[in-house]
């Protein structure tokens, strides 16, 4: 099993590193055909390891040490890998959606200049992600950490001659550097006060310590979390990020690396468990969050950016299942989640594809007739993340809702319930205003056609993940319960009235999407009003970020720019090259070549040193 | 009667014209001369102090210091003709071709 583990984590590093060798070179399909087959027998690995660690879960736990990395004194963090529960479902979720993405992009990016290069970063995208749920301490993860940060810049300012796509590219970086900080600040704490990161004795150690100790270790962990999973107020970068193209969107900004804060507060359940005070707090930012962004989505006029507000919305969802102690319901979700919502990003991506980029929902309507699979997988798509029976986002959002309801937090309920109307309503008012009503591209001179079948044979898995993968709710809760700890539900007595009143409002806020937008807009009347201001400037966030923190500290970089480095760095690195150029300057007139005149100086030289000489003996002899 | 200062003055005489000379002289055969005596008048001092000592090292380094003039004089009159034919000329103020 051990190399089944090796040959998952390794095959994506390969085909990137055989991708970046070809990376400046003009598109081969070889290289998307290659990387594409790696991820495959990643994929067939991962699978295998699942069926392994499935079989007995007790017993079969995969778990490795490559090798030694650091070790010096006491600290010795090995390269050290292990396959359990959680990182199984971890590594199928990553390896299944990015496979298809794999595919996917083949036609996606098939009139790219970059083709090659975009394969080389996904690929190690892929290898990161794989590191960042595959280590067994908490050194390894933040590796995979930053090693998925570094390919989302990358991948983020894919098209890097476009200023706005590397502008967002150094946000959504600069962003989880502040975020990572805070992660690393958490991981020396744990260094400290238990002597290893090695999660299995970290966690062993943890009851001993104190509690406000706990509390600030897993309130610095949850920094790290909330930049990585773009929770507010690190959120902006998020949105930002769909410059880059819809299949990183898809697979990394909305299926895999975002969730990774929420896979970090699942890994550490022995901590929050302890700190439940933490975790009620991060619950509470998650609900925050989940309606917060979407009333973005409401109004928002760009489709890849509903979608990431969406993801944001439901990313705050699995953080109320993790803070509540749910930690099985949050990896659920983001199950569930990755899959549906990779699709609805694949299924934007033909929009787009179809539209010559264009992005404004506003500008459509009507393509259900040219683009019917590809309306008809995102329709599917949009009714999972409804939650609407039996599709896969149902099972695991109402469990949230049952989790936030069981533990007596109606605010939270009562939050996220209405947020549920509110993605339904959302969802639908952009599957209806893109494939539904007047065809108003036409009068634009748009002429949409259909992706090529292969790209929508790759959205077809998915599809049937994301409708199916709720079925399987109870084999997955038996199934990594036995790592991570299970819930106790208080509501069997009113189980069905809560299913209940949460699709009602999913089917209504469904209705309400269908019924404004069926043929054509809002009124106009309605972008007066001061709430859809607020909502379609995103609260004033970026504009009060760009104001409170960019303008002063640019002021401040021109004061040292100008003022310190110029007037005594550089004036002090001047000053010394200057004053050798000008004694060379001046002292050029010596060699003048004339062999009498160097001979003068020859004869002053000897004799100041034989005058030296003379002076250093007398004295040397007068004072003894 | 003459003492070793006797002959330690003629030395350093010697030693200081040669001195001007190679300072002031702009022909570069009489550059030569100058150097010549500055090397003799050195050669005077190790024979004067040598025989004062009663030590034969330094008559035997006077030798030497013969012998190595003797040589430097074959090449350098060698090098001094063949510049001679070049350039016409032996004056150093010519020969700035150094110049930095």
């Amino acid at each position: 099993m051990e190399n089944y583990l090796y040959i998952a984590l390794f095959a994506p590093l390969l085909g990137s590193l055989t991708a970046a060798l070809f990376g400046a070179r003009p598109k081969t399909l070889f290289t998307g055909l290659w990387t594409s087959g790696l991820l495959a027998v990643s994929w067939i690995s991962s699978i295998l390891l699942f069926l392994h660690v499935y079989a007995d879960p007790s017993t079969n736990v995969v778990h490795v040490k490559m090798m030694d990395w650091i070790s010096a004194g006491n600290l010795s963090i090995p390269f050290g890998f292990v396959v359990d529960q959680v990182s199984a479902t971890m590594m199928i979720v990553v390896t299944t959606v990015s496979t298809m993405v794999h595919v996917y992009a083949i036609g996606y990016m098939s009139h790219d200049k970059g083709f090659n290069r975009f394969f080389s970063w996904l690929s190690a995208f892929v290898f990161s992600m794989m590191i960042l749920v595959m280590s067994d301490n908490f050194a390894g993860l933040f590796i995979g950490w930053e090693g998925v940060g570094l390919c989302s810049w990358g991948l983020i300012g894919f098209w890097y001659h476009k200023q706005s796509a590397t502008w967002a590219a150094n946000e959504a970086f600069i962003m989880n550097r502040i975020a990572d900080l805070g992660m690393l600040i958490g991981i020396f704490l744990i260094y400290w006060n238990t002597g290893t990161l090695q999660y299995d004795e970290a966690f062993a150690a943890m009851p001993n310590l104190e509690h406000t100790l706990l509390i600030t270790i897993g309130a610095f962990l949850f920094v790290g979390a909330m930049g990585k999973s773009a929770q507010f107020p690190l959120h902006t970068w998020l949105a930002d990020a769909m410059e880059g193209p819809t299949p990183v969107s898809a697979l990394i900004h909305a299926a895999t690396m975002v969730t990774a804060g929420v896979y970090l507060v699942i890994r550490a359940n022995p901590l929050y468990d302890l700190i439940p005070e933490v975790g009620y707090v991060i619950a509470s930012l998650g609900a925050f969050v989940a309606m917060f962004a979407a009333t973005m989505a409401l109004v928002n006029r760009d489709i890849k950016r509903i979608i990431a507000y969406s993801t944001l919305s439901q990313l705050g969802y699995m953080f109320v299942a993790a803070g509540l102690g749910a930690y099985w319901v949050a990896l659920f979700h983001l199950m569930t989640h990755a899959f549906f919502k990779a699709l609805l990003f694949l299924g934007a991506g033909n929009v787009m594809h179809a539209m010559d980029d264009e992005l404004d929902p506003f500008k459509m309507g009507g393509l259900y007739k040219v683009m019917k699979p590809t309306a008809i997988l995102m329709i599917l798509a949009s009714v999972a993340l409804a939650g609407i029976y039996p599709f896969a986002g149902f099972f695991s959002k109402d469990k949230i809702l049952e989790v936030a309801f069981s533990g007596d937090h109606y605010i939270l309920w009562g939050v996220l319930w209405v947020t549920a109307g509110l993605t339904a309503f959302y969802s639908f008012r952009l599957i209806m205003l893109t494939f539904f009503g007047d065809e108003r591209y036409k009068k634009l001179g748009f002429h949409p056609h259909e992706a090529y079948p292969y790209m929508l044979w790759a959205m077809a898995p998915l599809a049937v993940l994301a409708a199916i993968a709720g079925f399987f709710e109870h084999a997955f809760v038996d199934f990594v319960t036995t790592l991570l700890p299970s819930y106790e539900f208080h509501t069997h007595h009113v189980e069905m009235i809560l299913i209940a009143v949460t699709s009602t409002i999913a089917i209504l806020g469904i209705a309400t999407a269908v019924i404004i937008y069926k043929n054509g807009m809002l009124h106009p009347k309605w972008m007066e009003r001061p709430c859809y201001k607020l909502f379609t400037n995103q609260y004033y966030i970026p504009q009060f970020y760009d104001a409170v923190f960019s303008k002063p500290y640019k002021e401040l970089s021109i004061i040292f720019w100008k003022q310190i480095d110029m007037k005594i760095v550089d004036a002090t690195v001047d000053l010394i090259a200057n004053t050798f150029f000008n004694i060379g300057e001046n002292t050029r007139g010596v060699q003048s070549g004339n062999l009498s005149i160097m001979l003068r100086w020859m004869a002053l030289g000897v004799t100041m040193l034989l005058t030296f000489g003379l002076i250093f003996v007398a004295a040397a002899t007068l004072l003894g | 009667m003459i003492t070793l200062n006797h002959y330690l003055v003629l030395s350093g005489l010697l030693f200081s014209i040669g001195l001007v000379g190679v300072i002031k002289r702009k022909n570069l055969l009489m550059l030569f001369f100058a150097t010549e005596i500055m090397l003799n008048a050195v050669n005077v001092g190790f024979a004067a102090i040598s025989n004062h000592y009663g030590d034969l090292s330094g008559q035997m380094f006077a030798f030497f210091i013969i012998a190595i003039a003797a040589s430097e004089v074959a090449v350098g009159l060698g090098l001094l003709i063949l510049m001679y034919k070049r350039k016409s000329s032996v004056d150093l103020d010519t020969l700035t071709t150094m110049k930095g």
